[in-house]
């Protein structure tokens, strides 16, 4: 290997390496706020990247039937739940906050797609799509299990994330689809070429960890999502609602999630089931970085983002398996340095 | 015999009849389900029982099924010597992998299993030993002298063989000695070290389990289908396992058999009627799959064969034989020897200093009764000298031993047993199992033992011990009842007796009077005085004066983690400073 090859290697493992960061960071926030493992955020990778390229087709992406039903299925578990508790005058507000909305962004999508707007709003529209599937995941699997153990709700996202794929196949079908750079430029910087995409990701992940980072540091709801983390009766005692701080938390996620998608859909070939080996690299780098920290959480996915890129050249056939074996080493040394035992799950 | 009991008969004839009467189709769908019982069976003891979830068993079923095919194929072994390298080479990756995680939180491990089985998938996938993605092609069938199990009906035999074996070994191993510590894991580990349990090996144990019957499904799986090739081991496989555990359930081992047969034949329904309903193949399965098992989590976490288990033979439990020979006994020192001496203890929880520089001892025969306002550090002293939790400073002397650096189950092998001021039981489980776990440390047979049904001497001994203790402390009546169905102050009595099953020298009781009635509280007193005219020396945690006053010989006032006062109970009454303490003094 001579340094030009280096050079490449690292320019496309820092590509990749950013987008695992930013989902790592996400995966980090979902666990600390919710203590759900969310394996279904590959799956909004993957929509996100196929609703793009299907609005780029000019036809109407199958996530919005999703957004219809998803948003058909929320109303009807508050109206239910609603007339329980006696409270009908709240009905008018539920058949337009969890049906009207996701309806609306559904004609506005069948509107738009067969004309072909802009990469900008396409994009948009991508996002206003995909986004609201997050809170609605939580409203409909995960709200229910909001008092079980960390594993119960790991086998949940598991449960989740099957019928995520499963409705994905449904949709998209098996066909994988590759949307449009943003742009095709190339920079020359000394003896390296570099892609305006690997641009676009790369100061696209920086902007959105920054943003992350002023939301949770000066925002009242960010400061919210922290002290639930932190403590979820002592937050609920003073008044920040839990609920709110799941669906929070996971449409935070779905548009981390999404953005992923949009960003690495011109770099490399979506298929409905893509995701959830990206999401997982995501997660391996969050636990390189101890699943505690977020700026370690954020290195360690830059080092499997570049541990993936150096294995493919070394040992293509292996990448994989060299990527997802790591976190054994990684693993033996956090137990080697843990001292406090497990902490004990409560029993439900 | 019971219509139940019949009911069971005609299950089994059913099994063995079935392959000689049912069509071709059905017997390879029941070796299926056989293969994929084996596999939650092992995940029922590990994530239904013990709280461990693995997403990876498709793996360890993987290795083993790659081990036997390779060495059939090419080295030309035969595949019983295969079963004997599959089962190795699964059990040396389980442990391997089992001591780098197990010591972490749950959701780590988790996490490791995914992606070790994504890994192993790979690895199959693109070692050109092995076939790649095409796989390794004609394994030999399994032969028993000259007989070939080399039909569907044939394998039907060998495959339910070896999953009866596993079910009733497992069975057996839950009702045991090691089965009761398996079953405290989940939630009560603590409890279960102070009881002398070293879980972190039992979770290794039951890791290891898991991942030998996922190997011997592997074995018989490239056996049966004489081909092994990476897409049966992929990342769903693993999932479809654990699923079929969380469908069965963990109420008893048959759960394995009830998961494995829903998700077979639902998968073989659905593959067949989903692509017909899409108009393409493809794992629509899984939307059904997803969605069954989050209704089955927001309805119920027990699965469903708690439900089915109506229709079966309940067990009743039956009380344990009296006149079993009773465990061995520990020799008490004798009055007045100096047993437990604490010097200088400290604990320090970040900032907060819950014991500072604290002494005090004991001697043999003696009640000493520690008090203090809440908060004044009665508890932590108690965790610091079982070994609950670690001191900062300062040291703790057991019958003269340093046992202050010693986790809680050596020292309670050195005698010390101890309540809890949380009740700390498994409320699932039997008064008499949550008793008979006190006395884990008086038996020594292990897991394999218990499998074999080779405990059962002992165990008698063991039950007899605990039935022995509750009725002491007078739970006789609730002997087989479930230990969270107790009103909160028998628990705590149902603590004191599983201390007692331990044969401890020194008792540490956390507050053993809260939640009693006047007259219970008087009865629990006498106990105390005659246990203490046995030899046996306790250490009290206690808010109820009357009951500590005309019990104890001796007190120790704490007030911020400090000794405030110590002496004889009259002295302490008439203390200004104690009495300061407690009522707030007088402005």
């Amino acid at each position: 290997m001579n340094g030009n090859i280096a050079l490449w290697l690292a320019q496309d493992g820092v590509t990749n390496g950013a987008i695992y960061a930013l989902l790592a960071l996400a995966l980090l926030l979902v666990f600390a706020v919710t203590r759900i493992i969310f394996v279904p955020q590959g799956d909004f990778i993957s929509y996100a990247g196929l609703t793009l390229g299907t609005l780029q087709l000019g036809q109407v992406p199958g996530t919005v039937y999703l957004l219809a039903g998803g948003g058909a299925i929320v109303a009807s578990i508050e109206a239910a739940a609603a007339l329980r508790a006696g409270k009908s005058t709240r009905l008018p507000r539920i058949a337009v906050v969890q049906l009207g909305v996701p309806l609306a962004i559904a004609a506005l999508a069948a509107w738009a797609a067969p004309r072909k707007l802009g990469p900008a709003l396409q994009m948009a529209l991508t996002l206003a799509i995909v986004v609201p599937l997050g809170p609605m995941l939580y409203r409909i699997a995960y709200r229910p299990l909001a008092n079980a153990s960390v594993l119960v709700l790991f086998i949940a996202s598991m449960a989740a994330h099957y019928v995520l794929t499963g409705l994905g196949l449904v949709i998209f079908g098996g066909e994988g689809l590759r949307s449009n750079a943003i742009s095709d430029a190339k920079f020359d910087v000394g003896i390296l070429r570099i892609g305006a995409q690997s641009v676009w990701v790369v100061a696209a992940s920086v902007v959105c960890m920054t943003a992350l980072w002023l939301f949770f540091e000066r925002s009242l709801y960010g400061k919210a999502l922290r002290a639930t983390a932190i403590n979820r009766v002592g937050a609920r005692l003073v008044g920040i609602p839990t609920a709110l701080a799941g669906r929070l938390a996971l449409a935070l996620a779905a548009t981390i999630g999404a953005l992923s998608g949009i960003l690495i859909s011109p770099i490399t070939t979506i298929y409905y089931d893509t995701g959830l080996m990206i999401g997982l690299k995501g997660f391996v780098g969050a636990i390189l970085g101890g699943m505690g920290s977020y700026p370690l959480a954020a290195l360690g996915a830059l080092g499997v983002g570049l541990l993936e890129s150096f294995a493919s050249f070394w040992a293509s056939s292996l990448k994989e398996t060299i990527v997802f074996t790591i976190i054994i080493p990684v693993l033996l040394w956090r137990s080697l340095v843990s001292r406090h035992p497990a902490v004990e799950d409560e029993e439900e | 015999m019971s219509l139940s009991w019949r009911a069971l008969a005609a299950c089994l004839v059913v099994l063995i009849a079935a392959p000689l009467l049912l069509p071709e189709f059905y017997v390879t769908l029941l070796d299926y389900i056989g293969l994929a019982t084996l596999v939650a069976l092992g995940l029922v003891v590990m994530t239904g029982v013990a709280g461990i979830v693995s997403f990876g068993q498709q793996a360890f079923v993987g290795i083993a099924a790659y081990t036997t095919a390779g060495l059939t194929t090419l080295a030309g072994w035969s595949p019983w010597g295969g079963l004997v390298a599959s089962l190795a080479c699964v059990a040396a990756c389980a442990l391997l992998i089992g001591l780098v995680t197990l010591r972490l939180s749950g959701h780590y491990l988790s996490i490791a299993t995914i992606a070790w089985g994504i890994a192993i998938y790979y690895l199959f996938g693109n070692l050109p030993l092995l076939g790649q993605y095409s796989g390794v092609d004609n394994v030999p069938a399994v032969a028993i002298g000259g007989f070939a199990f080399d039909t569907g009906r044939k394998s039907y035999v060998l495959i339910w063989a070896f999953a009866a074996a596993a079910l009733l070994a497992a069975r057996n191993l839950l009702d045991s000695r090691s089965g009761r510590a398996i079953r405290a894991l989940r939630f009560r580990s603590v409890m279960a070290e102070s009881c002398g349990v070293d879980t972190s090996a039992l979770k290794l144990v039951v890791f290891v389990h898991a991942a030998l019957l996922a190997g011997l499904a592997g074995w018989l799986h490239a056996h049966y289908l004489r081909f092994v090739s990476p897409h049966a081991f992929g990342v769903n496989a693993g999932i479809d396992y654990l699923f079929m555990a969380v469908i069965g359930g963990a109420s008893n081992v048959w759960g394995a058999v009830v998961g494995a047969s829903i998700m077979t034949v639902l998968k073989e329904w659905l593959k067949d009627l989903l692509p017909k309903l899409f108009q393409h193949t493809g794992n629509y399965e899984t939307i059904v799959f997803g969605v069954l098992m989050l209704l089955l989590l927001h309805r119920t976490r027990d699965g469903i064969a708690p439900a089915l288990a109506r229709w079966l033979p309940s067990r009743t439990a039956l009380p344990p034989p009296s006149g079993a020979r009773e465990p061995p006994r520990r020799v008490r020192p004798a009055a007045g020897t100096p047993l437990l001496q604490v010097q200088g203890l400290q604990k320090r929880f970040g900032g907060l200093v819950a014991v500072k520089d604290l002494s005090f001892s004991l001697a043999a025969g003696e009640i000493l009764g520690l008090i203090g306002p809440n908060g004044a550090g009665k508890s932590t002293v108690f965790n610091l000298v079982s070994g609950t939790l670690a001191a900062s400073g300062g040291a703790v002397h057991l019958l003269g031993e340093r046992v202050d650096r010693l986790p809680s189950r050596a020292i309670a092998r050195r005698g010390l047993a101890r309540t809890f001021q949380h009740v700390n039981l498994v409320s699932r489980m039997s008064v008499l199992d949550n008793v008979a776990l006190g006395a884990h440390l008086r038996g020594r047979k292990g897991s394999a033992a218990a499998m074999l049904r080779a405990d059962r001497g002992e165990e008698a001994s063991l039950l007899a011990e605990a039935a022995r203790q509750i009725e002491r402390v007078g739970l006789a009546g609730y002997m087989m009842d479930a230990a969270g169905s107790l009103p909160l102050g028998q628990q705590r009595v149902v603590e004191i007796a599983r201390a007692l099953a331990a044969d401890p020298v020194l008792l540490l009781l956390d507050e053993p009077a809260a939640g009693l009635r006047y007259g219970e509280k008087l009865a629990l007193a006498a106990l105390l005085r005659r246990l203490r005219a046995e030899g046996l020396t306790i250490l009290l945690v206690e808010h109820d004066m009357e009951f500590v006053m005309g019990l104890v010989d001796r007190l120790v006032v704490m007030d911020f983690g400090e000794v405030l006062a110590a002496g004889l109970p009259a002295d302490i009454q008439r203390d200004p400073v104690v009495v300061e303490a407690y009522l707030g003094g007088i402005e």
